[in-house]
């Protein structure tokens, strides 16, 4: 029970937090909007993926950008503790008989939370992209999204817990986030790709990320999804993601 | 005389500089208990260790444990072995802010209730009690980041005795306060030990640890000095005579014949404690 209230309480903050800065919410929304728009509209010009044949690039472009939300919303999130640790609410929490594994969680589903709200408010935009949203597909995703940015928020958990400064994160975000993004499906599907590429595509967990997503809005269109892990192969491989960063993470702070 | 803490021979490396040396000590129920000493003479890391912040570590490979040779207990639990019991009994103050700054004091007091296990209407009394003892009742509903930096450390002690904890550690409590606040924080620690609460803090201020029951003098991670301020003033040999000249070669023949320059005569003060104990002045030490 005390462990359910310490989780409670800090994905509690992390919401409180993220209502009173109005300005996180526009910038966050704002900047995906405007890689959308301009990625978008001026590779759909140029580039015709085997799959955005029967879609425009816009249309395949979108759910890539789903993913960019979820992958930056819960690593910025988690960032956040780099300095919290040292001088802020956190030395709180650590000195305090909340036990680890709810530090961990508590923390890491507030961002996910964060990511989710932050996609969803995006999502209102796919009909604009020709994407048609069912009650089921939104349901699905809510589950999808939010698993997905637990096992993100989990990853920047672990990344972030051994940094001592905030300048370290551009590194980190350059060398680890945008490769991850690029090279998940995002942009371009991965036939005809150099082997070299396509493997690391294979390993790259936001692959089977965005594969999820891409399933559950073209369930009942189906010719629009080759080329992609199957939906229970990304579930497996999200899952087994998503349990081994949370242990890290757990073990991390356990050895701090 | 009950004691609350008990610290045995606590030693601790940063890679191979020693911060702490077989620091040994306890502190009695109801004490207000200082360590003093200049900045990079150990405080912060004692302070950090007892609030279960760092494990100590020792530079030697034949002591795969350090807490198997250093014991610490709180109300008899051992720190190492039993931190879930011990966090429960420590309130915590920490130097640099805790406070989440964009949250209301009382979201702030309710987060910490949750950690500890309070909620509902039990914790809803302690936070009115809490802010009654300070006396920031009537700023229970502001944003942290409105308080003055005085009242926001008022708050951070609210905080740490929200759960009635067996020991209430410091770490410098009136570091960047005015001189009025400073006495505000003082006021309400000598207030809390009339209520029988048992208080641990670091200072590097002489006049602060003159307040003290009891002090430690912390110097290159070793515990030079330990006592009540009176004692410790005593063993320098009682009063100090302090002389000013400018003719220090000739001083001898000088105090024999007739005074120097100027002739002053003062009770010992924990300076001169620490003069006699490392032969050099009190004075900051940066690492």
């Amino acid at each position: 029970m005390t462990a359910l209230l310490s989780i409670y309480t800090l994905w509690l903050r992390e919401m409180v937090r993220f209502v009173r800065q109005k300005n996180r919410v526009l910038g966050a929304l704002g900047q995906p909007l405007l890689f959308w728009l301009l990625f978008g509209s001026s590779f759909s010009a140029s580039f015709r993926p085997s799959l955005a044949v029967e879609m425009g690039y816009m249309e395949y472009f979108f759910p890539g950008i789903l993913t960019m939300i979820l992958l930056f919303t819960a690593i910025f999130s988690s960032f956040s503790i780099i300095e919290d640790r040292k001088e802020g609410f956190l030395q709180a929490v650590l000195v305090s008989p909340a036990s680890r594994l709810s530090i961990v969680l508590g923390k890491v589903s507030g961002g996910a939370t964060i990511a989710l709200l932050q996609a969803l408010l995006f999502l209102c935009l796919a009909p604009l992209a020709h994407i048609s949203l069912t009650v089921w597909s939104v349901g699905a995703l809510i589950f999808a999204l939010w698993f997905l940015g637990l096992s993100l928020s989990a990853l920047g958990f672990c990344l972030a817990w051994r940094m001592d400064s905030v300048q370290g994160f551009h590194a980190i975000m350059m060398l680890i986030l945008m490769p991850l993004w690029f090279l998940s499906g995002a942009f371009f599907p991965q036939t005809g790709l150099p082997w070299m590429i396509k493997s690391f595509m294979m390993i790259n967990p936001l692959t089977y990320g965005l594969s999820m997503i891409r399933h559950i809005l073209y369930w009942n269109s189906s010719h629009l999804l080759t080329d992609l892990p199957s939906f229970s192969l990304s579930i497996g491989i999200l899952g087994v993601f998503g349990a081994v960063v949370l242990l890290i993470s757990w073990k991390v702070v356990r050895h701090s | 005389m009950v004691a609350v803490l008990e610290v045995k021979k606590l030693t601790h490396y940063y890679g191979k500089r020693c911060a702490l040396s077989e620091v040994t000590f306890t502190v009695p129920q109801g004490d207000i208990f200082g360590f003093l000493g200049p900045n990079g003479g150990g405080k912060t890391t004692l302070f950090k260790i007892l609030s279960t912040f760092l494990k100590p570590w020792v530079n030697d490979p034949w002591v795969s444990d350090p807490s198997r040779n250093a014991e610490i207990y709180v109300n008899g639990f051992n720190l190492f072995r039993e931190p879930h019991s011990v966090r429960k009994l420590l309130g915590v103050v920490f130097q640099s802010p805790s406070l989440d700054k964009k949250l209301k004091v009382s979201e702030n007091l309710i987060h910490q209730g949750h950690l500890y296990g309070l909620k509902g209407v039990h914790l809803k009394n302690r936070i009115e009690e809490v802010l009654k003892k300070v006396k920031l009742l009537d700023r229970k509903q502001d944003l942290v980041e409105k308080l003055s930096g005085g009242l926001q450390r008022r708050v951070e002690i609210a905080k740490a005795l929200l759960h009635e904890p067996s020991l209430l550690l410091l770490d410098e409590p009136t570091t960047g306060l005015d001189p009025a606040a400073r006495l505000d924080v003082w006021a309400i620690l000598q207030k809390l030990k009339s209520e029988g609460v048992t208080s641990l803090l670091t200072t590097h201020l002489i006049e602060e640890a003159e307040k003290c029951d009891r002090v430690g003098i912390l110097q290159e991670g070793k515990l030079i000095a330990l006592g009540t301020p009176q004692d410790l003033k005593e063993g320098t040999g009682g009063d100090i005579l302090t002389i000013k000249t400018k003719k220090a070669d000739v001083l001898k023949i000088f105090i024999e014949k007739e005074f120097g320059e100027s002739v002053q005569i003062s009770k010992a003060t924990l300076e001169d404690v620490f003069i006699q104990k490392t032969g050099h002045k009190f004075e900051e030490e940066s690492t």
